[in-house]
C-alpha cells in the first residue's frame, strides 16, 4: 500500500522558497499567481492491510520524524495500489 | 573538566571543535562517535556544526535520532552542560532540548562571513566572561539559520531571558538592518530554562586561534570552564 505524506510550511512562516518561485511565475509572465508556498511530498510503500491502520501509523511517523509541528502541517492519505 | 565532541556523519566542525578545546585550552577531550550508547564521564557535551545526514528532510531531524541522543538528552535533563553550535543548535531544538526551529535563511543564499552578534546575557555559565552588552565578532557559516518560534511563545522565551545572543551592528545596535537571515528578533543564540543548554549559530571555535583572525570565539569557552573552576 502507498501512503502519501504531504508536509506544509504553516501560515506565517517565511517561506522564502515560496517568494522565489512566485517571482520567477511573474517574470515568466503569470502575473495571476498570487501566492506560491513550496513543501515537501513523502511517499511510503508499507506492508499494511488496513488503510486506516497505515494512515494511523503514518500519522505518528509525521509527529515523530517527517514533520516539525512548529514549523509545518502535514496530511496523510492511503492510494489503492493500481497494478 | 572532561568535554565530548559527538560527531555524526557529515559533522565537519568536530576537528575544529577539537582542535580549539585541546590545544588552545588545554582540555581533555573525547571524540564521541554517534553510534555510541554512553557518554560516559562527561562535564560538558558540545555538538559540532555541519551537515549531519545531508541535511536530509531537515537540518538536525535525523542526527535527533541517533543513538547517542538519548544518552545526550539524559545528560542534559540531569543538568549536564551541552553547547550546540550551527547543526548542533539544529539538533537540539529537534531533540527538544531547545524550543523552536531553524528556517532556510531568508535570502535563500548560504551565509558565510564574520558577524557581530552583542551579548544580551553575561550572567550564564557560557558568557560570564564578557562585559554586559559586549559585542563579539564569530563567523556564521548556514543555510538554515533563522530561528523561529511563534509569537506567544517568542514572548515567553523574551520574558525568562532565554536569548543570549542578537546579531547586530559592529556598535552593537540590533536592527533588522543588521540581520543576516532572518531570525526572529534577531535571535542567534537561546539557552534553556534551566540555563544548562546552550544553542547559538555563530561558530566560536573557528575564532579562538589568533594566528587565523578574531579569538572572541574563547570567550565562550572560558565562560563555561571558568564555571566549572567556580563551582
Amino acid at each position: 500500500m502507498r501512503i502519501i505524506v504531504e508536509v506544509m510550511p504553516k501560515e506565517g512562516i517565511l517561506d522564502p522558497q515560496g517568494k522565489a518561485v512566485q517571482q520567477a511565475l511573474h517574470q515568466l509572465g503569470y502575473g495571476e499567481v498570487r501566492e506560491v508556498r513550496v513543501g515537501r511530498r513523502i511517499e511510503l510503500e508499507v506492508d499494511a492491510g488496513d488503510p486506516a491502520e497505515a494512515v494511523r501509523s503514518a500519522e505518528q511517523m509525521a509527529d515523530t520524524l517527517l514533520a516539525n509541528e512548529n514549523i509545518e502541517r502535514y496530511q496523510v492519505h492511503a492510494v489503492e495500489e493500481t497494478v | 573538566m572532561n568535554w565530548g565532541v559527538v560527531v555524526f556523519p557529515g559533522s565537519n566542525c568536530d576537528d575544529d571543535a577539537h582542535d580549539a578545546l585541546a590545544r588552545i585550552f588545554g582540555q581533555p577531550v573525547r571524540m564521541i562517535w554517534h553510534r555510541e550508547t554512553s557518554l560516559g564521564d562527561l562535564d560538558a557535551i558540545l555538538l559540532p556544526g555541519g551537515f549531519s545526514y545531508g541535511d536530509y528532510l531537515r537540518g538536525g531531524a535525523i542526527a535527533r535520532f541517533s543513538p547517542v541522543m538519548e544518552d545526550v538528552v539524559r545528560f542534559a535533563r540531569d543538568g549536564g552542560v551541552v553547547i550546540g553550535i550551527c547543526n548542533g543548535f539544529q539538533i537540539l531544538t529537534e531533540a527538544g532540548l531547545l524550543p523552536g526551529a531553524l528556517l532556510r535563511n531568508r535570502s535563500l543564499r548560504f551565509i558565510c562571513r564574520d558577524q557581530p552578534v552583542r551579548v544580551e546575557r553575561h550572567d550564564t555559565r557560557f558568557t560570564n566572561a564578557c562585559d554586559p552588552g559586549r559585542v563579539l565578532h564569530i563567523p556564521i557559516a548556514h543555510n538554515e539559520g533563522a530561528y523561529y518560534l511563534p509569537g506567544d511563545q517568542l514572548a515567553r522565551l523574551e520574558d525568562r531571558g532565554a536569548v543570549v545572543l542578537r546579531y547586530c551592528a559592529p556598535d552593537g545596535t540590533v536592527s533588522g538592518e543588521h540581520n543576516p537571515n532572518g531570525s526572529v528578533n534577531n535571535i542567534a543564540g537561546i539557552v534553556n530554562e534551566a540555563g544548562n543548554v546552550l544553542g547559538m549559530m555563530p561558530h566560536p571555535e573557528r575564532c579562538c586561534d589568533a594566528a587565523i583572525g578574531h579569538t572572541d570565539g574563547r570567550l565562550i569557552f572560558e565562560s563555561v570552564i571558568s564555571s566549572f573552576v567556580a563551582a
